[in-house]
């Protein structure tokens, strides 16, 4: 009985851990499936190195590279904000803040991960954008500079947490060490912590990158949406994640706008697999240097 | 005393959740519910096909109406595939759907109920208060950047567009652009309630509305000389209009019959009137 009983439960555990991947699977699967008819009807090249995103038009033009640059851009941007406040908050919660100062600031961060991206794009749209739009003296405040900063802030948290992890793998004797050698506390944390704990925050960083690539819901509302290459950081643009959801609702099903959608959707799934990989990649070699096994 | 006041938050907090899960569910499995009317598609109808179904429901407290935005395109693709009984449209069915539909065995049948302005917008600090349809094709195709150039002050213009997927785009585009392209460094925005806080937030924008979203923070403009109003609107004397459609299988029968003719009955058409939309009778 006893026996029988184990096994329905490794039955049920094994069905629920295997369903993720059936999940897996049936996304990849649409995605192939729905963009397969617009890379045969389309030339690859040209579609991604495209200038003119026309899809409704008749004869349709799907030129992919602007949204494409326009991902890569507010991404770009988001990174040149939360590296440095992320990583920065990571080393002061691990080296240097006190105990209350903690309790307060762990809270307050987690908090902050945990408000939903539209709250996020609200903020922008109604009150960073007009700011920036009159402190600056541009046209208009829905523009990339603008994304970069809101998504920036928003990936903040994954960053400070992750790296914060990482910082606090590194083992109390090396720092022990270090500061028995006679280096001081900044000499410890710049030469002995951080290149420990290297490879650990690249994988931070790495994972607040996904986290920019695959926002939606800030850059439809702040990023301003027109489909050109920026010729400065303060030009609106068209992340592809923002033309998919804008558009999708009013594709005609079946219809080569909506396998080019697919295709954008591909080509960001390919792009967050890499990042994922990559990140996988380093933090393994992170374990290994710290001699935590496998 | 302290682990007691938790616990006891506790236990309200888990009904609370227990009720926003379940309430919603319940309700749907209520066996008393009557047969369900669905409407799906353009958010631009979506106001009148919304206040439409609160006094159908009051009248027919058997029947239980279910509104859905999501777009024209969802809207016909769902009336295609029978997952709604009546399709919203800001635009009328384009060959390719009455094909797909004829393969499926649906015939979409037409009905007009209102009709739509569409109304040129910007910033209320703006000194121009007329444009002729050429100077607003200008604008929106990269002619003409500069305000000064249309009698207002040396400054850029921010040209504000939809989605080229919105119904309200493809209205635009046909009315004003003769099929010409929006140039590719216009602003889109996603809804009509953008375009109002964008404009009323940038000095130097033009956008353009559904006339049933037009607010006091946007300063409207003529064009060709006429104002937008229900009666230049429907006289077709102003040049930027359209019809909403509603779209069945075969001639509208039963309760999408009933709605349909509740829209059309002269208090469907001043309840319409209400929300900002041009009755069309």
């Amino acid at each position: 009985m006893r026996h029988f009983r184990e096994t329905i439960y490794k039955w049920i555990f094994s069905v629920l851990a295997f369903a993720s991947l059936l999940f897996l699977t049936g996304i990849i699967l649409t995605l192939f499936v729905e963009s397969y008819p617009f890379f045969v009807r389309h030339d690859i090249s040209e579609s991604i190195f495209g200038l003119y995103w026309y899809p409704t038009y008749d004869p349709p033009e799907f030129g992919m590279l602007t949204l494409i640059t326009a991902s890569f851009v507010v991404t770009l941007g988001a990174m040149v904000v939360c590296i440095p406040i992320g990583v920065g908050t990571a080393l002061f919660l691990q080296e240097l803040a006190s105990a209350s100062q903690r309790a307060v600031l762990k809270p307050l961060i987690e908090i902050l991960a945990g408000i939903p991206s539209i709250i996020f794009g609200f903020f922008g749209m109604i009150v960073v954008a007009p700011f920036l739009q009159r402190l600056l003296g541009i046209p208009t405040g829905l523009n990339a500079f603008t994304a970069s900063l809101v998504l920036g802030i928003m990936a903040t948290p994954t960053v400070a947490s992750l790296a914060e992890d990482a910082v606090s793998f590194v083992p109390r004797s090396f720092r022990e060490a270090s500061l028995a050698l006679g280096a001081n506390r900044w000499q410890t944390l710049t030469r002995v912590v951080v290149p420990a704990a290297g490879s650990g925050i690249s994988t931070a960083i790495i994972l607040g990158i996904g986290r920019a690539v695959g926002e939606t819901m800030v850059v439809l509302m702040v990023a301003g949406g027109a489909a050109v290459i920026p010729h400065s950081i303060f030009d609106p643009v068209r992340p592809m994640t923002a033309t998919i959801a804008a558009e999708m609702g009013e594709a005609v099903m079946g219809s080569g706008h909506y396998g080019a959608l697919f295709a954008i959707g591909l080509i960001l799934f390919f792009i967050t697999l890499a990042i994922n990989i990559v990140a996988e990649i380093i933090s393994r070699r992170f374990r290994l240097k710290l001699g935590l096994g496998r | 005393m302290q682990v007691q006041s938790a616990g006891c938050f506790a236990h309200i907090f888990s009904r609370l959740l227990f009720l926003l899960i379940f309430a919603p569910v319940v309700s749907c499995f209520d066996p008393e519910a009557g047969p369900t009317l669905t409407i799906k598609g353009s958010t631009t109808v979506l106001p009148v096909v919304q206040i439409g179904a609160e006094v159908f429901m009051d009248r027919n407290p058997g029947v239980n109406v279910s509104v859905q935005g999501g777009g024209s395109g969802v809207g016909i693709a769902s009336l295609i595939d029978r997952t709604t009984r009546i399709a919203t449209s800001s635009r009328d069915i384009k060959a390719e759907e009455l094909e797909r539909a004829r393969a499926a065995g649906v015939y979409p049948h037409e009905t007009i109920v209102v009709m739509d302005g569409i109304a040129v917008v910007v910033n209320p600090s703006n000194r121009v208060d007329n444009l002729a349809t050429e100077q607003i094709r200008d604008i929106y195709t990269g002619r003409t950047s500069n305000w000064q150039d249309l009698g207002g002050p040396d400054r850029e213009i921010v040209v504000i567009s939809r989605d080229t997927s919105s119904g309200t785009f493809e209205a635009f585009e046909k009315l004003a652009l003769e099929g010409l392209k929006v140039r590719p460094g216009a602003l889109v925005t996603a809804s009509n309630q953008v375009v109002n806080t964008t404009v009323a937030q940038t000095p130097g924008a033009i956008g353009y509305l559904g006339y049933g979203y037009l607010s006091h923070r946007v300063k409207t403009m003529m064009v060709d000389g006429v104002r937008p109003s229900v009666e230049t609107i429907r006289s077709g004397k102003y040049p930027l209009a359209r019809p909403l459609y509603l779209y069945t299988d075969g001639k509208p029968a039963g309760e999408a019959k009933r709605y349909i003719d509740l829209l059309l009955s002269e208090e469907g058409q001043r309840l319409v009137q209400e929300q900002g939309f041009i009755p069309v009778r």
